[in-house]
């Protein structure tokens, strides 16, 4: 039901100063309904803007986009981003943003403020309803923003590097929530990140971009066949064999990236 | 953690630190007026500067109450707070439009930036007759001459502040169903709110310039008008009680414009 088609995807970055840049060539890609899906990709290889254009924020010039079989146009609240800098309104605090989109849903007072208690505990975040994001550590500031956008219930969550600022232990943590979030009520998700290990431990399948102009290099599957979780999983040769043959094809990128630039 | 929190606050407001310290704290904050004041009243009692150019700052104050006492500072201090109000009122709520407009939609931008571009570097000041002429000699060129100043600022702040919110924060609040126009409301101008009450900050400080020199020029009331009357007059110990006055008018305009400033924008940190 909530399946996403890319179809010969082009995008042309125009800057306000300076020439065009061609930013995605021709992407196509499908995500099934409930599949966790990675974009991996060097920097600048157009990977956040596949997943603005998904989210509606920057209308589709070229190809096309469909959720559900209806073409995107537009943000839409069956679509819940969250992205690397958080993005919190800095003057609510913590129940105040997560009321928001309830309140643009139009729910019902009582319910609206049950519904976020109950969001507040499923980000462990009780007893600070009432911080503002300035006062919160970064862990805790995207934990605020998972429970905003997944207040409305998105049908597909769109990752925009979620962990990327956070340190390595806060990150490790985040995927076990997100994991433990996910199994109780799995949702469509796209991730975008350039971090090998947490595209293979987190994903179904990882899309692997190329360097600008974007385009899906190789899908690798990483559903793994091991029971294991956690630093368990990390040990294995299965998970292992698939970050070495993902890191390979992104560092082939990264290397033709930086020839890019210089 | 939250005590810890409670303690610190405590501290910064100083409650923890002992009377004794705190007034001494207070003592030495206060001493170069003090000794400014000390000066004022020494030097043209002994003789050092002319009574004439500095009357000794006992006499001022004795001016001052006599200022108070005949009720020309009420009258006077009414009217300027008045002008300073609407001009500066009418300035925040046209230039905040204005600037959000303009850093929100192109064309607004396209027609209002260049005009707003070649009015900045002129002294607003200059205008002031120009108001006399359009709008007579009563309140209403004033209020017009403090408004055409403070515009400006409020402007800039806004656009800046506006264009300064951060991309994410309005495809956040779209993707979670706001549509463009509840965004500028909801997004947008909270979000540039640091910057536009910077603005306003600058604003008041240009508000109270205006007023006094629209006064001196038109003369009927206001503080400004007082000052110039009495100086004048030749009443100079008068003139400085008037100075006085609205030199402290304007320190705590902008004390409690600060403290509300700090009450609205608490969620910085």
């Amino acid at each position: 039901m909530a399946g996403i088609s890319f179809s010969e995807v082009r995008h042309t970055y125009r800057p306000p100063r300076g020439k065009p840049v061609l930013a995605l060539e021709s992407v196509s890609l499908d995500v099934q309904d409930r599949e966790f899906v990675a974009l991996l990709g060097p920097s600048g290889c157009g990977k956040s803007t596949l997943l603005y254009l998904l989210g509606g924020f920057i209308p589709v010039e070229s190809g096309a986009i469909t959720v559900g079989g209806k073409p995107v146009n537009g943000p839409g609240r069956e679509r819940g981003i969250v992205f690397q800098n958080f993005a919190l309104f800095p003057w609510k605090t913590v129940r105040q943003n997560i009321l928001y989109g309830l309140e643009k849903q139009g729910m019902a007072k009582v319910e609206r403020e049950k519904r976020t208690q109950d969001l507040v505990e499923l980000v462990h975040l009780k007893g600070f309803e009432d911080s503002y994001p300035s006062q919160l550590s970064g862990g805790m500031k995207q934990r605020v923003a998972i429970a905003r956008t997944l207040a409305v219930e998105p049908e597909i969550l769109l990752m925009d590097e979620p962990f990327g600022a956070l340190d390595a232990q806060t990150r490790a943590l985040m995927h076990e929530e997100l994991l433990a979030i996910m199994r109780r009520a799995p949702k469509t998700v796209v991730f975008v990140t350039h971090d090998v290990r947490e595209a293979v431990y987190l994903a179904d399948r990882v899309a692997v971009m190329s360097a600008r102009p974007g385009r899906i290099k190789e899908i690798v599957d990483t559903k793994l066949k091991s029971n294991a979780r956690g630093e368990e999983l990390l040990q294995t040769r299965e998970f292992n064999d698939r970050v070495d043959h993902l890191w390979k094809l992104v560092r082939d990128e990264a290397i033709r990236a930086q020839g890019a630039h210089e | 953690m939250s005590r810890t929190l409670t303690l610190e606050t405590a501290a910064r407001r100083g409650s923890l630190i002992p009377l004794s310290t705190r007034l001494a704290r207070a003592l030495i904050r206060g001493l170069p007026l003090i000794l400014v004041a000390a000066g004022w009243q020494i030097a043209p009692s002994v003789g050092l500067i002319s009574p004439e150019a500095l009357p000794p700052l006992s006499a001022v104050a004795t001016a001052w109450w006599g200022l108070l006492m005949d009720g020309s500072l009420a009258s006077n201090g009414v009217s300027s707070l008045w002008e300073v109000t609407a001009g500066l009122g009418l300035s925040i709520v046209v230039g905040i439009g204005a600037g959000v407009l303009m850093a929100w939609y192109a064309p607004v931008d396209a027609i209002v930036s260049p005009l707003m571009k070649s009015l900045y570097p002129m002294p607003k000041s200059a205008l002031i007759p120009v108001m006399i002429l359009w709008f007579g000699l009563g309140a209403g060129s004033k209020i017009a001459s403090i408004f055409a100043g403070c515009l400006l600022p409020v402007v800039l702040s806004s656009y800046n502040g506006a264009r300064g919110v951060d991309q994410s924060l309005v495809w956040s609040a779209m993707g979670l169903g706001a549509s463009r126009r509840r965004v500028l409301w909801e997004v947008v101008i909270p979000g540039a709110l640091p910057e536009i009450m910077a603005g306003i900050r600058n604003a008041l400080a240009i508000s109270f310039i205006l007023m006094v020199a629209a006064e001196f020029l038109v003369g009927q009331n206001g503080l400004g008008y007082l000052i110039s009357f009495l100086g004048d007059g030749g009443v100079y110990d008068a003139m400085f009680a008037g100075v006085l006055t609205v030199a402290a008018f304007g320190f705590f305009a902008d004390r409690v414009y600060l403290l509300l400033m700090q009450r609205m924008l608490r969620w910085r940190e």
